[in-house]
């Protein structure tokens, strides 16, 4: 039964994957009614600004869950997904709402008014108006002039899906251990995580940070790698989910490395940074700054590496997928849907390893910053 | 714009290079000791992980 469902969902996936760059052409086709509102013709794609624009949606987050849109036989615009609840602290106080009061609406026309404040979203971005204004107005620089932006703590796309991941691994693991009370070998999905997590405590957290130190960090590696590698395959989905793709993710990801490597940093790890032993004395002042330096710049090219990674797999999975419609009018639609489904299936398959590699990475690489941080160094 | 893109030209380069001189260095390492393949591999991926940042740290700052 449960092999069943399993191949249900794959089958499912499959086809949903197959019959992505189909919707969007369908949409791209179908005609919009002459007096449509400038947010119909989002989703529209069929010029190559409109499909940049499309791209850039995906890779920012956004405060409703949309899957996919359609033009209904009267010309409508019909939006299909789920709204996400908005949680801003405004100049009076916390506003909660559901993102479905925007009405999809997001170049700021649109005011939602809340116990005497006015919010617009502009561009993913939730405003406050100023006291007596009742629309959002611009500068030169096409920024908004008589708003501020309020603190937004919303449960958005990518918060969702956050959440999401964290309680299948929850749920993933808590099975994975209750296994053990009765057996000695876990059965089912249990036999997939438990080799991955053998290999990450005996390939990268043993060899990198030492036999004495290991298993005070092994739960964070462990949770570091299931977390990114869960997140990199959501975001494989048609969902839309761009998790790890988002800097402020990625941010919070190499803290949880900054930190832990600064505290658990022993006397001589301090020692090589601010006064390094076996150099001559002008050396040392100098290597002091760039190596105090060098402890931040390793979790910064942490956050860099997996978010543009993910970011441009993303890219380059929705630039191939748009293939059918900028090659449509060349190539015929069937032939420029073939050949875009081939190029996004193989590109597909290389982010799968590409979603492996890059939790991989970070892991091994959080492993060995710790690593240097806890050594003990035998001075001859 | 244009300074921009020429940069983004040259990170690539630099990057590639860099990448087939890791990838060259494993290969024939690993062609005198296959026994250490697995050694390698995982040096070597770490290397590539770390001139992968540097390089994407270069795009991303000059974008």
């Amino acid at each position: 039964m449960k092999s069943r469902i399993s191949s249900f969902s794959a089958l499912y996936f499959t086809l949903l994957i197959a019959l992505l760059p189909l919707n969007i052409q369908a949409s791209g086709m179908s005609n919009i009614g002459e007096n449509a509102p400038a947010q119909q013709e989002e989703g529209a794609v069929d010029t190559q600004e409109k499909i940049s624009a499309y791209i850039e949606h995906h890779i920012k987050d956004a405060h409703d869950f949309h899957l996919f849109s359609y033009n209904d036989s009267e010309g409508h615009r019909k939006h299909v997904g789920f709204p996400l609840p908005v949680i801003v602290y405004t100049s009076q106080g916390v506003r909660a709402f559901m993102s479905s009061e925007f009405h999809h609406d997001d170049s700021g026309h649109h005011v939602v008014a809340k116990d005497g404040v006015s919010l617009v979203k502009y561009h993913e971005k939730i405003y406050e108006l100023g006291q007596g204004e009742d629309h959002l107005s611009f500068d030169a620089d096409h920024h908004p002039e008589n708003a501020h932006a309020v603190l937004d703590l919303s449960i958005t796309k990518s918060v969702f899906g956050f959440l999401l991941v964290s309680l299948l691994l929850l749920f993933g693991f808590r099975s994975l251990a209750n296994q053990y009370k009765k057996r000695s070998i876990p059965v089912g999905f249990g036999r997939v995580l438990e080799p991955l997590v053998l290999y990450v405590r005996d390939e990268i957290a043993r060899p990198n940070i030492g036999e004495k130190h290991y298993k005070r960090f092994t739960g964070f590696l462990l949770t570091v790698f299931f977390f990114i590698w869960a997140s990199n395959l959501l975001g494989l989905t048609p969902l839309g989910f761009n998790i790890t793709g988002q800097l402020a993710v990625t941010f919070t990801l190499a803290l949880f490395t900054y930190i832990i490597t600064q505290f658990s940093g022993n006397k001589d790890y301090w020692k090589h940074i601010f006064w390094m032993p076996g150099v001559p004395a002008p050396m040392k002042v100098i290597l002091a700054p760039i190596e105090l330096l060098g402890t931040i710049t390793k979790p910064f090219s942490l956050m860099i590496r997996l978010f543009a990674n993910i970011s441009a797999g993303h890219i380059v999975v929705m630039s191939l997928i748009s293939i059918a419609i900028i090659m449509k009018s060349s190539m015929g639609v069937v032939g420029a849907t073939a050949l875009s489904f081939a190029l996004s299936f193989f590109l597909t398959l290389i982010e799968l390893l590409v979603a492996f590699l890059q939790a991989y990475i970070f892991t091994m690489l959080s492993a060995l910053f710790i690593g240097m941080a806890v050594q003990e160094h035998d001075h001859h | 714009m244009i300074p921009n893109l020429v940069g983004a030209g040259l990170i690539v380069i630099g990057a590639g290079i860099g990448l087939g001189q890791i990838g060259r260095g494993a290969m024939e390492g690993i062609a005198r000791q296959p026994e250490a393949t697995g050694k390698i591999q995982t040096a070597m991926i770490i290397i590539a992980a770390l001139l992968e940042g540097l390089a994407f740290g270069a795009l991303f700052l000059g974008r």
